[in-house]
């Protein structure tokens, strides 16, 4: 973790003027999360993306993807220029150091997914399920009250350091954020909120004929699509219920009932042959593809925000407006 | 001209108003207040009336009932045709359909592709699972048939493994395959084959409507000695299980020979591993 704690500072370091590393809250065992917050000074509040990754201590592919990602941001993309102008982004390499930093102590704590929080009074167990501690739905489905269990919820809803800061960060920011990604591994899967199998987000497909290119799960269609282009891989997109399984309490779950349209989990590679410990040839494969399909949500909500939807009809006609306006002033003059 | 110039001019204006026009972008915004209240507050709906509403009929193939079933049929070829080089994985579901047996369980129908992971070919299965239900739970039983698939020959590779162990005189052993950065050293991977082939009977055995397994990691295997053809090993592998997110623990002997296969004699479930979750201060 040090490793990426200080190449964070080395990438604020190395651009200040688009990089602000934020140190937003602190784990149980009170080490600090942060997030680079990269896009172009402003002195208003901006629109906004956030990126999570490590929410789950095994799926490390996940905190390599929010650092691929980061570096693809500052790169001189014409596309990407423009909508750091526009938007924030930002991202959290590691979320849940603490289960992070466990994971790689050897070879047997591997596999540790929960954080670190000391079981309830009596249990010889310890760790919290961070992706089931959020405001959403909490303890009703996807669960195991057994603090042993894998996916204990935790004692309350957001009883947990991590998972509060993030609903405070976040939450402050609701109305800035247009889309919220958190992501996992292993499945090859775009989950769509919610992880309840009786509530049906407010723009999932019932919506289809009437707005089309704003519904979240034409969205993960085409992201999708996106991500198979790169390397042939298939990820399937649809709500954890109906796809992989029901949960509750998932980050995106919450994010997407504080009014966040697009919320997204990724579940990168690979499909279950090496599961967890994706090998090392293959990260800079799987970074490729997921920045594809990430990169697709995030010009969607950037192009729905900032390109007005008549588009370039729009523009155009203003273009024209202008330059013919211009050359009638011009011959005007002239004559 | 500048007539013509005037009247475009003024048209223009017309449709499109002045350049700096603001349209308001269609954003779903929920009003937050009330769909939080809504949604938090919902109905806690239990696991066993989400079960009962499972799907019959035609299946959506990427959704996990379908899923979860065609993973059985991975497993269970995996017993019938896997080899230290020869393992098989579910590739796709193309088609699947699901109805009720009397009381007594559930059908699939499945129509998927397997691939042969050493080999990277891949080729295509119609098969059928059956779960039961009730008090007598017992493993799924499969029927599949899968078109060329399952010719693949591997004799070769397979009686030169087989002899060179033989032949050795110490004994093979091994622990953490792959190891945490998905590494395995070439000359480990077929143990770690076989890990996967031997396993998937234990994953065969277990899996239900409400399980997806994967093999996680081979902990240790160690070579035993025999006096017979065949050869045997003792492994401790950590299985997946997707749905519980539980890492389960198997010790497990077994023999394999090129001529019978792969078989599980002994296997022995162990307990959660409490010890690995230590807290840093009992040390």
């Amino acid at each position: 973790i040090m490793q990426i704690t200080n190449w964070m500072d080395q990438i604020v370091k190395e651009n200040p003027d688009v990089v602000t590393k934020v140190d937003y809250g602190k784990t149980y065992e009170n080490r600090t999360i942060s997030l680079l917050k990269i896009g172009s000074k402003s002195a208003s509040a901006k629109k906004a993306i956030w990126m999570d990754c490590g929410i789950h201590a095994r799926e490390w592919i996940a905190p390599a993807f929010c650092q691929y990602f980061i570096n693809q941001t500052y790169k001189t993309d014409p596309k990407m220029e423009q909508m750091m102008k526009n938007m924030d982004f930002y991202v959290t390499p590691v979320l849940n150091v603490d289960g992070y930093i466990y994971s790689w102590t050897d070879n047997s704590t591997r596999l540790w997914r929960k954080n670190r929080t000391p079981g309830p009074e009596g249990c010889e167990c310890l760790g919290t399920d961070l992706n089931r501690n959020f405001y959403a739905n909490w303890g009703t489905v996807g669960i195991s009250f057994d603090c042993c269990s894998n996916i204990y919820p935790g004692k309350s809803a957001v009883s947990e350091p991590e998972a509060q800061a993030v609903t405070n960060f976040v939450g402050k920011r609701a109305d800035e954020i247009l889309c919220f990604l958190t992501i996992h591994s292993y499945g090859q899967l775009l989950l769509i909120p919610y992880g309840h199998p009786n509530v049906i987000a407010p723009n999932e497909n019932e919506l289809v004929h009437k707005h089309k290119n704003t519904t979240i799960d034409l969205v993960g269609l085409a992201a999708a699509e996106a991500i198979k282009k790169v390397h042939g891989k298939q990820y399937t997109v649809g709500t954890s219920p109906d796809v992989l399984y029901a949960n509750s309490g998932s980050s995106r779950d919450w994010a997407r009932l504080q009014g966040i349209p697009f919320a997204f989990t990724f579940e990168l590679r690979d499909d279950g042959t090496y599961g967890f410990k994706l090998p090392e040839d293959q990260i800079q494969p799987a970074c490729e593809e997921a920045y594809s399909g990430a990169l697709h949500i995030i010009t969607h909500v950037h192009d729905k925000e900032f390109i007005k939807p008549t588009g370039t009809a729009a523009t155009v006609a203003a273009t024209l407006w202008t330059t013919m306006m211009a050359v009638f002033v011009t011959s005007t003059v002239i004559v | 001209m500048r007539l013509k110039i005037i009247i475009v001019l003024t048209i223009l204006t017309g449709i499109t108003g002045s350049p700096s026009i603001t349209i308001r972008p269609e954003v779903e915004l929920v009003d937050n207040k009330q769909r939080i209240s809504e949604q938090q507050n919902l109905v806690t709906e239990t696991d066993e009336v989400v079960e009962d509403v499972m799907a019959t009929g035609e299946l959506n193939p990427n959704h996990y009932p379908a899923q979860r079933a065609a993973k059985v049929v991975q497993h269970y070829i995996n017993t019938l045709y896997g080899s230290p080089f020869k393992v098989f994985h579910l590739h796709r579901v193309h088609s699947g359909n699901a109805e009720d047996v009397a009381d007594s369980g559930r059908k699939y129908q499945l129509e998927i592709s397997v691939q042969e992971m050493i080999s990277n070919t891949s080729g295509k299965c119609s098969a059928e699972v059956f779960f039961s239900r009730g008090d007598k739970q017992h493993s799924p039983q499969v029927q599949v048939m899968c078109e060329e698939l399952l010719k693949i020959n591997t004799t070769k590779e397979e009686d030169a493994f087989y002899q060179h162990l033989k032949k050795n005189t110490s004994l093979l052993s091994a622990e953490y395959l792959p190891d945490s950065h998905g590494h395995i050293e070439p000359d480990m991977k077929p143990l770690w084959h076989l890990a996967s082939v031997a396993s998937s009977f234990i994953m065969l055995n277990e899996s239900t409507q409400d399980t997806l397994f994967n093999m996680a990691q081979v902990a240790n295997v160690t070579q035993l000695a025999t006096e017979s053809d065949q050869l045997k090993f003792e492994y401790l592998i950590l299985l997946h299980e997707m749905v519980s997110q539980e890492i389960i623990r198997w010790k497990l002997l077994v023999s394999w020979c090129p001529p019978e296969g792969v078989k599980v004699l002994q296997m022995e479930k162990l307990p959660h591993c409490h010890e690995c979750e230590k807290p840093p201060n009992t040390n």
